[in-house]
């Protein structure tokens, strides 16, 4: 059956008789890739612009429209050695990507109004000491207040907005103490020129506000690149589905472009990628990404089918339905949302430190302001030097000491092959003292495996691999794979549910079921010992060998979890799969608590009980039925290999076929608290030190700079410690 | 001092043009991609690549 590929739904018209498409591209990784890329499509005629964005591994594409058949594109960079896939950038990338920019734009108007008041700042102290004349002084004031007014009106916005959303929820956040620290500021330099006051602290509001928006640009960076990253890997995934767009013709289309209603055709050893209700066909399914469940299902016409299941033996014709039609999606979907909702009371650690710090440093300056009033001090004095202190104590250093560290660990994290979904994750991670594993998907792999390969003459092997490469059944997928075979042998015929037979050197080769193959009771041997094997039989003449193939835990799973356990951390699997099978993975990675068969309200229920003794649970799961249950735990894993739903769900994604990610995550996590507490503690010494002078009413516009700008410095020094974590936890 | 009337104009227009110059080159996506912008300095236009 030829199958056309349709990318349609992807182009973009731009008007002016061009068309537009976006491109994730795999493997492109230095700038040499980046020109072959380009020249290499730029040859094609009508192109008229071919560009790789390098950052985010992403090509644009730009032609005369109706010229090019967008498939000749994808197939151009598989002749140059790139898998290339179109995608569609899903709305909260587009939100980052706007975020960004948006604190890119503030954070440049903060810094040339920074560096053009400083212009002006630094004759005015230097003029205090020497022989500047008054009026001087109070025009290079008001000058400063041209440049810092505006701009700090434009770059305070992030903190503005966010303070206020804070005070009106009746809350504080770090932004309450920074805006009121500027506003303050600001006023009070206003009234101070108008009396032509020798000090005013333009350039220290507007320096403050430079300084804080560089940690938020950070942040939000570092967050657009992993969603830039995920992004890509979703759409190189490729997912598509093939669709009938008559009653007798199917066109492979991008799962992007179906529609509920639509009817899908299903064909054995395909993974499902929509949910739906099958309609025509009996098969037999694996729906064990979905539940945990190794077991396969029946499904006939009635039965629902999710994303995620694999299609084993008939021909399904399956219509398309809307996310929450199947009774099992939807439980899910509700349980899910209610999880998310019990999360979102985690209150970040930046939060955590404003809200001590706030109080403090506001009942500071009021008390600085009430004791000069006591002391004699005229009322304008104390004031001045209330706010002074305000201005001192703003927590510059606090705003960076989060973001830096943030921002290094998720490069590293990166390199371990971990992506960061939510910001504060990092720091929920460090305080996990259990794991809790789901089995299928994540401590297995998600292909399945020939376990018994090497028990097998390897001719045996390649010729066995060669007969399997014509069938699309999962198990001989397995086989092929093991083999590593390339070329399928010629003349192969396949019987309908039972096998495929073809002849090498005029000897009968058939590979199938072990009655096919008249190899049962070799099969039934081997499927005594272990309760989760398939098998595969394989005859040559009257040779008969038989393949076990399985799910094979991930290589590194074991010492992963023994070296977790060593950090203290206690493990557990939970899984929906049946109780065998369990058992013995369990007992295989040396874990004592696990639970079998259980639903995810089940697993839910555990995970609360868990967070109730006080436990901060980590769950690492992939499935479906996992997707609550990764809501609920205090902060969640997930391989990328997992459902669209539990990718959302969890905190942080994982990439490769070992487990090692996991304790890459916690290592780096714990030494990036750390770091983080380290960087507060310093934050506030610093400021402590700065105090006395502010109160004793000492502090001038330079020293308040000096103090700012220092401790921002020692910050960030600090916060590059991060970078060396790497080697050692590797 | 009269030296002030036209140098503090002109480091404010100076200042200014700064600015703009920022924010145009961010308005024209000179700071999507920063790691190949790097590389597409040094890349020679004149030399066809060769076949890989």
């Amino acid at each position: 059956m030829a199958v056309t590929r349709d990318f349609s739904h992807y182009v973009k018209d731009l008007g002016a008789g061009l068309a537009h498409l976006d491109l994730a591209v795999e493997g492109v990784s230095c700038a040499g890739c980046m020109m072959k890329i380009e020249r290499g499509l730029s040859a094609i005629p009508d192109v008229t612009l071919a560009r790789v964005n390098l950052t985010d591994r992403r090509l644009a594409l730009e032609w005369k429209k109706g010229a090019i058949d967008p498939v000749q594109f994808v197939d151009r960079l598989a002749a140059l050695g790139y898998k290339a896939y179109p995608f569609e950038p899903v709305r909260a990338e587009v939100v980052e990507v706007e975020q960004s920019q948006f604190l890119l734009r503030c954070l440049g108007v903060a810094a040339f109004a920074t560096m053009n008041v400083m212009m002006l700042s630094v004759p005015v102290w230097s003029g205090n000491v020497t022989d500047m004349i008054p009026e001087q002084r109070d025009f290079f004031h008001w000058l400063s207040a041209l440049i810092a007014l505006p701009a700090a009106a434009y770059a305070g916005q992030p903190f503005f907005r966010s303070a206020f959303t804070a005070l009106r929820a009746r809350s504080v956040n770090m932004d309450v103490p920074i805006s009121i620290g500027v506003v303050l500021a600001l006023g009070m330099s206003i009234v101070e020129t108008f009396h032509h006051a020798e000090h005013a602290y333009f350039d220290a509001a507007i320096m403050l506000l430079t300084f804080l928006l560089v940690g938020r640009y950070l942040d939000q960076n570092m967050r657009r690149r992993t969603r830039a990253f995920a992004g890509n890997l979703a759409a190189l995934k490729a997912e598509t589905a093939t669709k009938f767009i008559s009653p007798t013709e199917i066109s492979e289309v991008p799962v992007a472009a179906i529609a509920p209603g639509d009817i899908v055709l299903l064909r054995p050893g395909e993974r499902c990628a929509i949910d739906g209700k099958v309609i025509e066909g009996r098969s037999e399914i694996d729906q064990s990404l979905i539940t945990g469940e190794t077991r396969y299902v029946a499904a006939e016409p009635g039965t629902s089918v999710y994303a995620g299941a694999m299609n084993i033996s008939g021909m399904l014709r399956v219509r398309v339905g809307v996310a929450a039609e199947g009774t099992l999606l939807a439980e899910i979907s509700q349980l899910l949302e209610k999880a998310v909702q019990a999360r979102s009371r985690y209150v970040r650690l930046a939060d955590r430190a404003s809200r001590l710090y706030a109080p403090v440093v506001h009942a500071t300056a009021l008390l600085t302001m009430l004791g000069w009033v006591a002391l004699g001090a005229s009322w304008h004095d104390a004031i001045v030097i209330a706010i002074a202190v305000l201005i001192i104590t703003c927590p510059c250093a606090l705003g960076l000491a989060i973001p830096t560290v943030q921002t290094i660990v998720a490069g590293a994290l990166f390199r371990a092959g971990v992506l960061l979904n939510s910001g504060d994750a990092i720091e929920r991670v460090a305080d996990v003292d259990t794991v809790i594993f789901d089995k299928t998907g994540t401590l297995t792999l998600p292909e399945l495996d020939v376990v018994n390969a090497a028990a097998i003459p390897a001719d045996v092997l390649q010729l066995a691999g060669r007969l399997a490469l014509a069938s699309h059944h999962p198990v001989a997928a397995a086989v092929a794979r093991a083999s590593k075979a390339v070329s399928p042998l010629e003349g192969i015929v396949e019987e309908p549910g039972q096998g495929v037979t073809g002849l090498a050197d005029g000897v009968e080769l058939k590979l199938g079921r072990p009655s096919f193959c008249n190899a049962d009771r070799m099969a039934n041997e081997i499927l005594s010992t272990d309760p989760e094997i398939s098998v595969v039989a394989f005859s040559r003449g009257q040779d008969r060998y038989v393949f076990a193939v399985r799910q094979q835990l991930r290589p590194d799973a074991a010492l992963t979890i023994r070296t977790l356990v060593n950090r203290g951390i206690a493990v557990q699997i939970l899984s929906g799969d049946r109780e065998p099978a369990v058992r013995l993975a369990a007992s295989a990675l040396g874990v004592l608590a696990w639970r079998a068969g259980l639903t995810p309200a089940d697993k839910i229920a555990h995970i609360e009980d868990l967070k109730r003794s006080g436990r901060k649970v980590m769950m690492v799961g992939d499935g479906l039925n996992d997707a609550p249950a990764l809501a609920s735990a205090s902060v969640s894993m997930s391989p990328v290999s997992a459902t669209h739903l539990s990718q959302a769900a969890a905190d942080m994604i994982f990439l490769g076929e070992g487990l090692a990610p996991v304790r890459a995550a916690i290592d780096l996590s714990r030494k990036a608290l750390l770091l983080m507490r380290e960087n507060l503690v310093l934050a506030i010494g610093y400021n402590l030190l700065a105090v006395p002078i502010a109160i004793a009413g000492y502090a001038t516009p330079l020293i308040a700079a000096a103090a700012m700008s220092g401790s921002s410095v020692l910050v960030m020094l600090n916060s590059l410690r991060a970078r060396r974590v790497g080697p050692e936890v590797m | 001092m009269e030296v002030l009337a036209y140098l503090v104009p002109l480091a404010l227009a100076l200042g200014l043009i700064g600015l703009m110059g920022f924010l145009w080159s961010l308005r024209s996506g000179q700071y999507d991609d920063l790691d190949g912008a790097g590389w597409r300095a040094i890349t020679d236009d004149d030399h066809p690549m060769p076949p890989s």
